[in-house]
């Protein structure tokens, strides 16, 4: 067993390393005190092919592997939560599915300029009264001749606004099994911005992850050509599930990202900070709480790494990919959590980037499935 | 249109310098990065591929672990990479090196040929005009900017105040300053191309019309008696006044003081 990395996925990290310093970082307070978008970024991601990485090149992509895409997100998200997010909500929850799912024709119309990034992908699921229990969503869809119709909402949705292309989960239809108990079957479709009957609803205000587009999809008897349901009519909810395995090992990537950069700013500032007239590194509880960090970023490095490799050889990697956003968003929480600690009082100050990491820590332990959910089928699989 | 871009692996200066106890650069301790004047002439050759679809050659020599910035350069859109590697050349000054390259650019068909103005660790200048000479070709140091007309090169050469606009018909070789522009990323893809392709490696055996005598250690006419990091200046003095003319007088009475005027 070989825990390094080849010469070929070094060049990359060092590629989205630099990229992420000279062109991310700069801006990464500006965008979490603004709460704008960054475009400019986006632009520049889908110039060195970013917003594509694990796409075949037929399809417009660069043809690496899941786990040069965690790479990138897990170095974008060490100096701006808001940037990995961007990019792995397209990646993982809009291209994956029509990778996955879609006809040839709709890899060609969709996945090609997504993966060029000439468009944006976005992914609906959630809705108000379906979060955790995604089976409660109420969203429908309704064959009325050579159109679907859609009617319903969908809420808190990344890139919502800035999106050009939506998957969207809606309930086709409702049967009963020998009981008599009725069961939602849901469907998957592509959504284009423009749409008629399709709108946007309020902007979310966020604790973290400000500059990501956050919004409310609504659908008003929004009519969409036959032809954009994705996958069979019916198989809705296990695209979806099998679309959010790839999507954690994205947010699992971003989570590990912030713990990293928030130690490594945490290094460096308790090496410069005196108190008692020496450096506070040189004090052991700031040692033995590095020394901690640093063992659970490793820890939590190598599921991240390890479910992006399942993702590349195994069909189903589901529960690598829990146990991976589970532990890496974990540690997130709790190293920026530590890191805001050591900064002590400059910590709570937004000048310093632990400060917007522990905000942005946040919401990993949340989306894609909350730690609980995680912790569900990561248990499902021992106890089946 | 063929163009051929020389480049070197260097220290990456930022992490400070470190020296054997010998006094000789240990390289070992050192990342090392792709020399910046040379990328910005790889970013040229590269812009004029985008223009004119021209084939860009990088080439190099060094270490067999130079090949790094052969795959960089690849991976940023250089078509091919050979790297000039035989232990027979270690210890080259920049005559020896200049000799090398060029007897490797002989078997090579070219117009141009853009190496870097100079390296961050040597600081010479002196390799991409030797390179020049050794071919019998023009040369056009210090360019800010290039352009390609018909079959010639017209080249901004940089001076301290002015610049001048020198044509000269191809093939011929320029060298780039790091201000010529703004190298471009590799991309995610392309670092993967670039380990699916060879890189051509040369020995002494490949290089034509050279002779023994100008390469590596015992045909570099220059000894390095030794070498050292920069001295650390020191913190400098402010000087506080009323008025242009108190500080005027208080530095002349400064320079007064330590004999400079």
């Amino acid at each position: 067993m070989d825990f390094s990395l080849d010469k070929k996925h070094e060049m990359a990290r060092s590629l989205f390393k630099e990229f992420a310093e000279n062109e991310v970082k700069p801006l990464a307070q500006e965008v979490d005190e603004t709460e704008v978008f960054p475009q400019g970024t986006v632009d520049k991601m889908a110039k060195y092919g970013f917003m594509g990485i694990p796409v075949p090149k037929e399809y417009g992509g660069q043809g690496c592997d899941p786990l040069t895409y965690a790479m990138c997100v897990e170095e974008l998200s060490k100096v701006c939560g808001t940037t990995g997010v961007i990019v792995s909500a397209h990646t993982s929850l809009c291209i994956d599915p029509i990778m996955t799912y879609g006809s040839e024709e709709q890899k060609q119309k969709y996945v090609v300029p997504l993966a060029k990034g000439e468009k944006l992908g976005a992914f609906g699921l959630t809705e108000p009264g379906a979060g955790t229990d995604a089976q409660g969503c109420q969203t429908k869809a309704v064959l009325d001749g050579d159109n679907w119709v859609l009617n319903g909402s969908k809420c808190f949705i990344t890139n919502g606004k800035v999106a050009d292309v939506y998957i969207v989960i809606a309930i086709t239809s409702i049967t009963e099994d020998k009981r008599g108990r009725k069961k939602k079957n849901f469907s998957a479709f592509i959504v284009e911005k423009g749409d008629p009957g399709f709108s946007f609803g309020t902007k979310e205000k966020k604790m973290g992850i400000r500059g990501s587009s956050t919004y409310e999809l609504i659908f008003e008897d929004c009519v969409i050509p036959k032809d954009r349901l994705l996958g069979p009519e019916g198989k809705g909810f296990p695209i979806a599930m099998h679309t959010l395995d790839g999507g954690r090992i994205g947010i699992a990537a971003q989570a590990l990202g912030i713990a990293e950069g928030a130690l490594e700013r945490t290094i460096a500032y308790t090496k410069e900070r005196k108190q008692f007239g020496r450096t506070i590194a040189q004090q052991q509880n700031t040692q033995f709480k590095l020394a901690d960090m640093a063992a659970r970023v490793e820890a939590a490095q190598m599921l991240v790494y390890k479910a992006a490799m399942a993702k590349a050889t195994q069909k189903v990697y589901s529960v690598e990919a829990a146990k991976a956003k589970l532990f890496a968003a974990e540690t997130a929480m709790a190293v920026t959590t530590e890191c805001v600690q050591l900064f002590g009082g400059y910590g709570y100050i937004r000048e310093y980037d632990v400060e917007r990491m522990m905000r942005d820590a946040k919401i990993t332990e949340i989306y894609e499935g909350t730690s609980e959910v995680q912790r569900m089928v990561i248990s499902g699989a021992l106890l089946r | 249109m063929k163009i051929v871009v020389c480049v070197k692996q260097v220290p990456d200066t930022k992490g400070g310098v470190k020296f054997n106890p010998d006094g000789t650069l240990n390289r070992a301790a050192m990342l090392t990065i792709m020399n910046p004047d040379d990328k910005a002439g790889l970013e040229a050759a590269l812009r004029l591929k985008d223009q004119y679809g021209a084939e860009v050659t990088v080439l190099t020599m060094g270490l067999p672990k130079a090949d790094e910035v052969l795959r960089e350069a690849m991976a940023m859109g250089a078509d091919k990479g050979i790297l000039v590697t035989d232990r027979v050349l270690g210890g080259a000054d920049t005559w020896a090196t200049s000799t090398t390259i060029a007897g490797a650019i002989r078997n090579l068909d070219y117009d141009l040929i853009i190496t870097g103005r100079q390296a961050i660790d040597g600081d010479t200048a002196q390799v991409g005009p030797q390179i020049a000479e050794h071919l019998g070709l023009p040369v056009i140091s210090y360019a800010q900017d290039i352009k390609v007309e018909g079959d010639s090169v017209i080249v901004q050469r940089q001076y301290e105040d002015r610049y001048h606009e020198v044509k000269a018909k191809m093939p011929c070789l320029v060298t780039a300053l790091s201000e010529l522009n703004d190298p471009r990323y590799m991309t995610p893809g392309g670092i993967w191309d670039a380990f699916d392709k060879e890189v051509t490696v040369w020995g002494r055996a490949d290089l034509k019309d050279v002779d023994d005598s100008d390469l590596g250690l015992k045909g570099s006419p220059t000894k390095i008696a030794k070498a050292s990091d920069k001295v650390p200046k020191g913190a400098g003095e402010m000087l506080a006044g009323d008025s242009p003319e108190d500080l005027v007088n208080a530095l002349v009475g400064k320079f007064k003081e330590k004999h400079i005027i």
